[in-house]
């Protein structure tokens, strides 16, 4: 069985975020970049697959600038056979159909069982690309997967909603988007790290995707700006000295200050 | 400008973050909405909508539609689409909606601005604000050059107005029958059917601080005083105090209550990010230094395992009042 994995390169959340001078997009001076923690539940998913089938590939497909390739690499480190980067030429921001479509030129290239994308891209935090995927290839999806079982040509898996899951059902091929609690992504070894340098990643222009919403005057959802959030008033802080007097205080800050409770 | 309104409904009730949602077209339309509601032995539910701002309610009720497929769901939608051929379409941001909306958005060639706090027009344009990147920035998004607008709101945010008013006209919705290829089979309730965080209006969390899972009673305790949901920090959910459903953060749920308690919790950024946006917030804490209290609009600094109880207590006794 075959999978598609695709990553997101983005900001470190612990990364500080500055406001670039264009107003609509971040400074990317400081910033270090990593693979969306997301991506990543789905990547340890399809080498699972592969491990516990002993066949099939995985490969592994990111959009961006230069530095995808690092996130690639990285991928290619922790197991991932082969991978695909589409260059995008600078970091500006490409909508979700856009990149869904680059992703599905792509997807449509190999016959694969599965596509996995991660729930949502740390950063954007849209959870829109993996569903549009499936749509433009006509393909079955489950989205925020925390538990898979693989049978021949089919799947069960367990989706987290409100309050619950849903147990889905679904032939393969399949497009799948992972959600925390699917497993615990391995780290690259050392041997991985050095045997990822030999692996070929195979290099693709977005322009010749075929993707108008490429063009920003085409664009079909744009980011207008972007600003720091408005500072939040101080605290009000109440020593606990007297824990009771301190809750009473509190409670009644909350009742006649606030009026939430 | 003519809205859609996507309305979700599960065990026969109507979802309060659809009401959001539909209130929220009437509100920006200056009138009333129209709206779609999929499900089995819904008809029922959709005069009621009337109250909400909908107009017209195209109601598809199926034995096909009794448990959610994508499938089904987006050919609703998809339907009344085709029918209505609206300006936007407005889908609140829960499990569903977020299923629905990519797939919705991508079979009519266009993106969709997602999750949104805050949203109006500018003519017939919908212009929407987002935090993005962990809830470091705010992002001010429109739909570009799409025809049609999706939009997608984050739960219990906009208000949800019941006006006295006319009862919505119900048209059953006609859509070929729906044979999902991913399908599913059932539902299981976990922990016994907790208020999930996403929905609650209130959240006790609970993190490092309370020292072991053989403290949650404490949290809990607080909880129940509140009546609100059980939230829970990484660090406790990774130490495998909770389940991952209680998770609040960055790679757990991004939630906006009315009131936010943390106790225990130091304030990690990818915490902040996923509750930053509360319009409360209370910390309780004994470091006074904790991050978390530049963000809490009220803390108390002390020891926790007094300040709880003392609390739960307080809640208590101005709720009897």
């Amino acid at each position: 069985m075959n999978s598609l994995v695709c990553v997101a390169y983005v900001p470190d959340t612990e990364s500080r975020i500055k406001v670039a001078p264009d107003g609509r997009s971040i400074d990317e001076a400081d910033v270090k970049w990593i693979v969306s923690p997301y991506d990543e539940f789905g990547l340890e998913e399809a080498l699972r697959i592969r491990e516990a089938r002993g066949t099939g590939s995985v490969t592994v497909a990111s959009l961006g600038p230069d530095r995808a390739k690092a996130g690639l690499r990285e991928c290619l480190a922790r197991g991932a056979d082969e991978a695909v980067w589409i260059d995008t030429g600078d970091g500006r921001y490409l909508d979700a159909l856009a990149t869904a479509k680059a992703l599905a030129a792509v997807a449509k290239e190999k016959p694969y069982d599965f596509l996995w994308f991660g729930q949502k891209g740390v950063g954007y935090d849209e959870s829109l690309v993996g569903p549009m995927v499936a749509e433009l290839l006509d393909l079955p999806h489950v989205a925020l997967v925390v538990k898979l079982e693989v049978g021949e040509g089919r799947i069960t898996a367990h989706r987290e909603i409100e309050g619950a899951h849903e147990i889905v059902e679904s032939p393969l091929p399949c497009v799948l988007t992972a959600q925390k609690g699917l497993n615990e992504p391995r780290y690259a070894s050392l041997k991985g790290i050095m045997g990822a340098k030999k692996k070929p990643i195979a290099e693709k222009k977005l322009a010749e995707l075929g993707v108008p919403e490429a063009d920003p005057a085409a664009a079909k959802t744009r980011w207008r700006k972007i600003e720091l959030p408005p500072a939040r008033q101080a605290v009000k802080l109440i020593p606990g000295d007297d824990p009771a007097a301190a809750a009473s205080e509190l409670v009644r800050l909350l009742r006649e200050e606030a009026k939430v409770i | 400008m003519k809205f859609l309104v996507f309305i979700e409904q599960r065990d026969g009730k109507i979802r309060k973050a659809s009401l959001e949602a539909l209130s929220l077209a009437r509100r920006l339309a200056g009138g009333p909405a129209v709206a779609v509601l999929p499900g089995k032995g819904v008809t029922a539910l959709a005069a009621g909508l009337g109250a909400y701002g909908a107009s017209v309610v195209h109601v598809a009720d199926r034995d096909d539609l009794a448990l959610y497929s994508t499938k089904g769901y987006v050919g609703a939608l998809d339907a009344a689409a085709k029918k209505e051929s609206p300006d936007a379409v407005l889908i609140a941001a829960t499990a569903m909606g977020k299923d629905v909306a990519p797939r919705f958005a991508a079979r009519h060639d266009v993106s969709a601005i997602v999750d949104l706090m805050d949203l109006r027009l500018e003519g017939d344009r919908l212009v929407g604000s987002r935090p993005v990147y962990s809830g470091k920035a705010r992002a001010e998004v429109d739909c570009g050059a799409a025809k049609l607008q999706v939009a997608t709101t984050r739960p219990n945010v906009f208000p949800a107005e019941s006006q006295p008013g006319a009862d919505a006209r119900v048209e059953p919705l006609e859509m070929p029958e729906v044979a999902p290829r991913a399908r599913v089979v059932r539902v299981e309730a976990s922990e016994g059917r907790e208020l999930d965080v996403s929905e609650a209006d209130v959240i006790v969390s609970g993190g490092r601080g309370i020292k072991g899972p053989e403290n949650w009673p404490l949290v809990r305790d607080l909880q129940e005083a509140l009546g609100a949901a059980l939230g829970a920090s990484r660090a406790v959910v990774d130490a495998g105090w909770i389940d991952h459903q209680h998770q609040v953060g960055q790679t757990g749920k991004v939630v906006s209550p009315t009131l936010y308690v943390a106790c225990g919790i130091s304030g990690a950024i990818q915490h902040l990010a996923g509750m930053g946006t509360s319009k409360v917030i209370v910390a309780l804490n004994k470091d006074a230094e904790a991050p978390i209290f530049k963000v809490a609009t009220y803390g108390i600094v002390g020891d926790i395992f007094q300040t709880i109880p003392e609390v739960a207590k307080a809640v208590r006794a101005v709720k009897a009042e």
